[in-house]
């Protein structure tokens, strides 16, 4: 299924990468932080679009293509792989990204001094274009270099208050993000020194034959092991996650709603694609990495909410909540099967849109509150605010799983992942399930009522300014659209892992 | 408190890596001992974290060496089965290292395989490289450079200290050692760049040979003559305009590449030094930004400015 006659469409990817990284080098010479906005989201609103044509384009033509980055193929030179689920997660990325920097980055412009607003730009647009590298790559290396990208510039979009909390922060963020590269860039050499390649569809072809010869079976285990539990620490898998409520309650909202709802996930497709493109499930299964994954996720999803019951700060109880859905994650790529695999990206999809979302709202109440965060500071946040009021609302339904919402499809599919099982697995996660709900709805109830609730003493309404406002009710849109209009989109992500796992 | 709880309290403020104070009650009974003593509030805050370390310490210990052991053993296993190095009949030479090696000069027009490797069979993993060089750069310029919310008045007064004693005469050897070193060490790093497509060598490593002549330059002569030709407005402008020349090229020989369009930039004469297309302008864009990394985390990190 060679392409050797490529169009112009073929090219999106390769300039959208280009474009992202090429507004990074150029945002230091724009010293107007606001300028540098307006260049960030035209760019990001550019690639949107262009991704939207894309995904039209391959889903039409039912078609995966690989993008040859120079003059020689693989395996020799760097490659882009590109199909329907690519193009769509590159939709998402572009998306959430947009809607995000429009409603929080008026914040922005007063936490950090002129100066240096322009190098929070600069992290915001590499931040963009490594997530789009990691997601289009067709080659281990690239991946690793991209991962580097993003751990630096998801570092400085921590830092960038520089508040000694921040910087607190950013230090257990780039620990844990340090350790979290290492092993991987182990298990990349080690994989490298047992297959003698590089490019995804190289490494599975020499796989599946080491599988059958049952030769370096141990160094395979350990690599595969390494890899996982290297992106489990950059996602922060349970119990990876101690970085996660540190860095997110010391930072700005915009930072945390790119870092939870979007950083955490390009990992998490990274190890997507290493699933279907590169070990291939069946192996993973073999292997028993799907069982660590799967108990680990199980874990993640019951512990993360338990901590997020017991916390008072709004915003470390969304990083908290971040590390149960992020079980929930690693649950479905445990499961092993296609439908987990559904079930995982829907999330991802549903987990990206709801929580940048809810950090959205839960950084403009605390503005509203004056940087207090403790609910019982934040009684009334949505009587100042109602449209942010209204928009947490959607978010925390969404999250507990109430149908006509994203998180609900999600967590349907789940359930749908779990009958195709057997025994103990399918009570595990049905339990799981089940018990995870409960605790989603014993911690986002409180904080809805708590914003709902009568404030005690006299308020004026807060001025919302259009971005917001108009950022706000897309967003609200978009989790309307994945929690109703979800049949297509699943169509084309099924369709997506199909031409995941044909080799091109 | 019974052992057995403690040790499961602290096992569940490792996981939670929060801020919970192990022994509550035994903490705030010491604490109030000590601001009895001191009769100062300030002093026992202080105290706190390295208090609730000193508690962990044996746990963190045992872990540590636990977790380090367990990890070299199974580090040695796998080496054990890994293939042997140099094994002509090893998994691992294939065809990729096989066409490097033969086609390499041919196809990249560089005596250097390295060079030809990471600058044209795989310019995009580079391109990745020298962006994060830039990112860490603007990462410790956002931490480091000093502005109204990164200022004291200690640091202020070692400043000025710093000041004086590179006014003084007092460095003679440093001083007269890198007025012959440094113009020296520079021109090797530019050697090396240049050369990087015909011997071993390149943009990363005479990169950071030129940037070590700058770190000498600047120790010796100070910061403030430093500042007349590269402040940070220059290490800007290079880093920009090095990365946008990689990015165009790359752009270039990507799309051309990809698209089947032709156009191949003209190879040259293998050895010659204007030779292998775009790998001697690469090489000297990567140099320029790793040397500019590397005098900016030094200068940032001693002085809080480049």
């Amino acid at each position: 299924m060679e392409h050797h006659h490529l169009n112009l469409v073929h090219n999106i990817p390769f300039f959208s990468i280009f474009f992202a990284m090429f507004c990074g080098i150029i945002t230091p010479l724009i010293k107007n932080g606001r300028v540098a906005r307006y260049v960030h989201g035209t760019m990001v609103a550019i690639v949107g679009v262009l991704s939207a044509v894309l995904l039209v384009n391959v889903v039409q033509n039912g078609e995966a293509f690989t993008f040859m980055m120079g003059h020689f193929p693989a395996p020799w030179g760097n490659e882009l792989r590109i199909g329907p689920l690519e193009a769509l997660l590159a939709v998402l990325i572009s998306v959430v990204m947009f809607l995000t920097i429009t409603a929080g980055s008026e914040q922005l412009f007063k936490e950090i001094v002129p100066e240096k607003q322009n190098f929070y730009f600069i992290m915001l647009n590499a931040t963009f274009g490594a997530m789009l590298a990691m997601t289009y790559t067709n080659d281990l290396f690239t991946a690793y270099v991209f991962i580097e990208i993003l751990t630096i510039a998801s570092c400085t979009l921590i830092l960038a208050r520089g508040t000694k909390q921040a910087i607190v922060g950013t230090t257990h963020y780039l620990v844990f993000g340090c350790v979290g590269s290492g092993l991987f860039l182990l298990g990349v050499c080690i994989l490298y020194g047992i297959t003698g390649h590089l490019l995804f569809p190289q490494i599975k072809e020499t796989i599946a034959m080491l599988m059958t010869t049952g030769e370096f079976h141990f160094p395979l285990m350990f690599v595969v092991t390494l890899m996982f539990v290297g992106l489990g620490i950059k996602s922060a898998l349970f119990p990876f996650h101690s970085a996660l409520p540190t860095a997110y309650g010391s930072t700005m909202t915009t930072s945390n709603g790119i870092l939870s709802g979007l950083v955490l996930k390009a990992y998490i497709i990274l190890a997507i694609k290493l699933c279907l493109e590169v070990f291939t499930l069946e192996t993973l299964v073999e292997l028993k990495i799907a069982d660590i994954m799967f108990v680990l996720g199980v874990l993640g999803m019951v512990m993360g909410s338990v901590y997020a019951v017991h916390e008072g700060r709004m915003k470390r109880m969304l990083a908290y909540s971040s590390v149960a859905q992020i079980g929930y994650i690693f649950m479905g790529i445990g499961l092993g099967s296609v439908a987990g695999m559904i079930a995982t990206i829907f999330h991802v999809f549903a987990h990206a849109a709801t929580k940048s979302m809810l950090f959205i709202c839960c950084g403009s109440f605390i503005e509203d509150a004056d940087g207090k965060e403790q609910l019982e500071n934040l009684k009334g946040a949505a009587h100042r605010n109602p449209l942010a009021g209204i928009a947490f609302t959607v978010g925390a339904l969404s999250m507990i799983g109430v149908p006509l919402f994203a998180g609900f499809i999600s967590k349907l599919y789940f359930a749908i992942a779990a009958i195709e099982m057997t025994g103990m697995r399918m009570v595990l996660v049905l339990g799981a399930l089940a018990i995870s709900m409960i605790l989603n709805a014993m911690y986002f109830l409180p904080s809805v009522i708590a914003i709902w609730s009568k404030p005690k003493d006299e308020f004026k309404k807060t001025q919302i300014s259009p971005l917001f406002a108009v950022a706000m009710v897309l967003f609200i849109v978009v989790n309307f659209v994945l929690g109703i209009g979800y049949r297509p989109i699943v169509e084309v992500m099924e369709m997506g892992i199909e031409l995941m796992q044909m080799v091109l | 408190m019974s052992e057995n709880k403690s040790f499961w309290a602290k096992l569940k403020s490792w996981i939670d890596g929060d801020e919970v104070i192990i022994n509550a009650d035994e903490y705030i009974s010491t604490r109030e001992r000590k601001d009895k003593v001191i009769g100062e509030n300030m002093l026992g805050e202080k105290h706190a974290p390295a208090e609730k370390l000193r508690a962990n310490s044996t746990l963190y210990r045992v872990l540590s060496v636990g977790i380090t052991v367990c990890f070299i053993v199974v580090m040695l296993g796998v080496v054990m089965d890994l293939p042997m190095f140099g094994d002509p009949g090893s998994i691992t030479n294939n065809e990729v290292a096989a066409r490097y090696l033969e086609k390499g000069i041919e196809e990249t027009g560089a005596i250097n395989f390295v060079a030809g490797m990471i600058l044209d069979y795989r310019a995009f993993d580079t391109f990745g490289e020298s962006n994060v060089l830039f990112m860490a750069v603007v990462a410790v310029l956002m931490l480091l450079q000093r502005d109204k919310k990164n200022v004291s008045a200690v640091e202020d007064k070692e400043m000025a200290e710093d000041e004086v004693f590179d006014g003084q005469d007092s460095k003679i050897i440093l001083q007269k050692g890198a007025k012959v070193l440094a113009p020296i060490v520079i021109l090797y790093g530019i050697y090396v760049v240049l050369n990087g497509h015909l011997s071993p060598g390149g943009g990363f490593s005479g990169g950071s040979i030129i940037g070590a002549g700058l770190i000498l330059f600047s120790a010796a002569n100070g910061h403030k003559k430093m500042q007349t030709f590269f402040t940070v407005k220059t290490l800007t402008k290079i880093s920009v305009a090095c990365l946008l020349t990689y990015c165009g090229c790359k752009s270039y020989s990507f799309f051309t590449g990809a698209n089947h369009v032709g156009w191949e930039i003209p190879k040259g004469t293998p050895g010659d030094l204007l030779s292998s297309g775009f790998i001697l302008p690469l090489n000297i864009c990567v140099g320029l930004v790793v040397a500019c990394t590397m005098y900016g985390f030094y200068a940032l990190f001693t002085k809080g400015e480049i």
